[in-house]
């Protein structure tokens, strides 16, 4: 439903295909009696947004869906992770699934996250450090001092882009700050119970001396505002730096990982990553589409205009986003700006719907994935947090966003 | 499922790593809500040009490759995206097996659910088949009830996998039928776990 359900010009679905898919799982949620947030209901959006917003997602849940980024829902303290089509229809039979037990990791953040920096960058500086495939075979707690300051949606980044990292799920520890969230929303437990259920929430806590299969450990402080170069989401780089060269690579598959990936890119070994011109952004997506994200980049646009070669769409992840971003007046920033201001949805981060960016330009997205053809036959995704994206769409060309603010108020 | 054991073919060897299920199955083939047929879109981005033109030099466009039945790639194969079209798109297509030093964990799982054997083998045994299979078209003999790969030059591979998983390949079950079988023990654990 909203993978490929239009932002615009709603509604009509006129793709034939795509209609018929959205109009039987329509019928068969009804069939069988499962509610639906469809096209047109309040509680529409992106699943891995909508389901924190309503409360359904709670500490020590197991929560599966068939799509990857369930990892999000792990933010709670939850164990969740994306299956397939076969084994969808296990659990809607059974409500159970066969598996493995997993092998366990930490990844701690330590000390503190320099101003500026997003959680996108944290977990994008962790995919580029370890690497794609760091996390297989494993649940990856996110853990450290970095970690617990973050807010609930901002967790809710990180732990969207653990299958990035390989990783089967990836989870935050539950504190205050998850109890906080959850308190109020409309599927939580309320008054006594909600007491009840979040000291048992608190209770799933992990312990002081906990121990873990494997163990990766990276400073905060090293972490700039980081920029995808390549076409998987290992290949990023901070924004002080340059595109690589093969010089950088000591094996052989790796020097020609490079090689196919600029190839594809249409970038030169070497060139600074802010000399990278865009034509497209995206801000939106189940990493990047809740309120805090859009009011981020809504700070780097106010009271400035998208450049002229740049195409900018504003995505929010589910209707009930949509309307608290309008109630704060959010909408008239981008569009004043010259940001499009859309009906919720995934939208240009696969592009199964209409939002697609054509071949050899290049899009600015805070979207989880740079693979080939994501965004469009041909298209080049760079991945970026919501105030990069914000200045790049101003500037024209890729900015640190931390420079860009002070010069330009 | 069909059930899998004896598989006997020249291998395709897809030398890279990382291979994402965008690239095994771009989205545009997604919004169709059969499992069949997608063959035809396997890897469609890296076997045909913006025109739809072949790209000769893509290794399943070779002749050489045309039936055959077993994929060797790099590291990581099957990252990203928890579609299942995409081994939906790799069993229509003709491949039953996948050989790979490492597999993502829900491209892994998802093969086992529609009878494609993935073999997991080390970095350098997969680098010895695939410099092979590109120097000539290389015959292997992939047996899962000895859990062997036999190369035709008389290499022999051992592989291991999990004896649930192989025990359901072998015989083609169906998961959700076994899985019934307990089901006085689901409602019994039901019954008891905490719901908020």
């Amino acid at each position: 439903m909203d993978h490929n359900v239009p932002t615009k010009n709603l509604p009509t679905i006129h793709d034939p295909i795509a209609r018929n898919q959205i109009e039987t799982l329509a019928k068969n949620a009804e069939e069988f009696g499962v509610e639906l947030a469809g096209m047109g209901h309040p509680d529409q959006g992106i699943v891995h947004v909508i389901g924190p917003e309503l409360g359904l997602t709670q500490p020590g849940k197991t929560i599966v869906c068939g799509d990857s980024h369930t990892s999000t829902h792990g933010a709670f303290g939850a164990i969740a992770f994306g299956i397939g089509t076969s084994e969808v229809e296990h659990v809607l039979s059974t409500q159970t699934l066969w598996q493995n037990k997993p092998k366990t990791m930490e990844i701690r953040v330590e000390g503190e996250l320099p101003v500026g920096v997003a959680a996108k960058d944290i977990i994008l500086a962790i995919i580029s450090k370890f690497g794609i495939g760091v996390g297989t075979g494993h649940i990856v707690e996110f853990t450290g001092e970095a970690i617990h300051k973050l807010s609930m949606e901002e967790r809710m980044t990180i732990c969207n882009m653990s299958i990035e990292a390989g990783a089967k799920a990836g989870l935050i520890s539950p504190d205050q700050t998850t109890v906080d969230y959850i308190r109020g929303r409309k599927h939580a437990p309320q008054g006594e119970k909600f007491e009840e259920a979040a000291a048992y929430w608190l209770s799933l806590a992990s312990d002081e001396d906990a121990t873990y299969d494997t163990v990766r450990i990276i400073q905060a402080e090293e972490i700039e505002p980081i920029i995808t170069w390549g076409t998987n989401p290992s290949m990023g780089s901070g924004v002080s730096n340059n595109v690589p060269t093969q010089a950088d690579y000591e094996d052989e598959s790796d020097k020609a990982a490079l090689r196919n990936a600029l190839a594809y890119m249409g970038l030169e070994e070497g060139q600074p990553l802010t000399s990278i011109d865009i034509q497209h952004v995206f801000i939106g997506s189940c990493t990047n589409s809740r309120i805090s994200d859009l009011r981020a980049a809504a700070d780097v646009i106010k009271g400035r205009k998208v450049h002229g070669n740049v195409t900018a769409i504003v995505v929010p992840g589910s209707y009930s986003t949509k309307k608290q971003a309008e109630a704060e007046g959010l909408d008239k920033i981008f569009t004043d700006a010259g940001f499009e201001w859309r009906e919720t949805g995934c939208s240009m981060c696969l592009a199964m719907n209409d939002d697609v960016v054509p071949a050899g330009e290049r899009c600015a997205s805070t979207s989880n994935r740079n693979f080939e053809g994501r965004q469009g036959a041909g298209s080049r995704t760079h991945l970026v947090s919501p105030p990069m994206a914000a200045a790049a769409a101003i500037a024209g060309h890729f900015v640190d966003v931390r420079e860009f603010v002070k010069e330009t108020v | 499922m069909e059930p899998i054991n004896i598989v006997n073919s020249v291998i395709t060897p897809l030398d890279r790593k990382n291979v994402d299920t965008d690239q095994i199955i771009s989205k545009e083939f997604l919004k169709r809500i059969e499992r069949t047929g997608f063959g035809q879109y396997l890897f469609y981005h890296w076997r045909f040009d913006a025109e739809g033109n072949e790209i000769k030099d893509f290794v399943l466009n070779k002749l050489e490759f045309k039936d055959s039945k077993i994929l060797v790639a790099q590291d990581n194969f099957g990252c990203g995206s928890s579609r299942e079209h995409a081994p939906w798109a790799i069993l229509d297509y003709g491949f039953n097996v996948v050989i790979a030093p490492s597999f993502a964990d829900i491209f892994h799982n998802n093969c086992f659910k529609n009878g494609i054997l993935p073999i997991k083998l080390t970095e350098a045994e997969c680098d010895e088949i695939l410099a092979k299979g590109l120097e000539k078209p290389y015959m292997v003999e992939v047996n899962l009830e000895a859990q062997t790969v036999t190369c035709e030059d008389g290499v022999v591979y051992h592989f291991s996998i999990d004896p649930y998983y192989k025990e359901t390949l072998l015989n083609g079950w169906d998961e959700i039928a076994l899985t019934f079988k307990y089901e006085e023990q689901i409602a019994a654990y039901e019954a008891q776990r905490i719901a908020y």
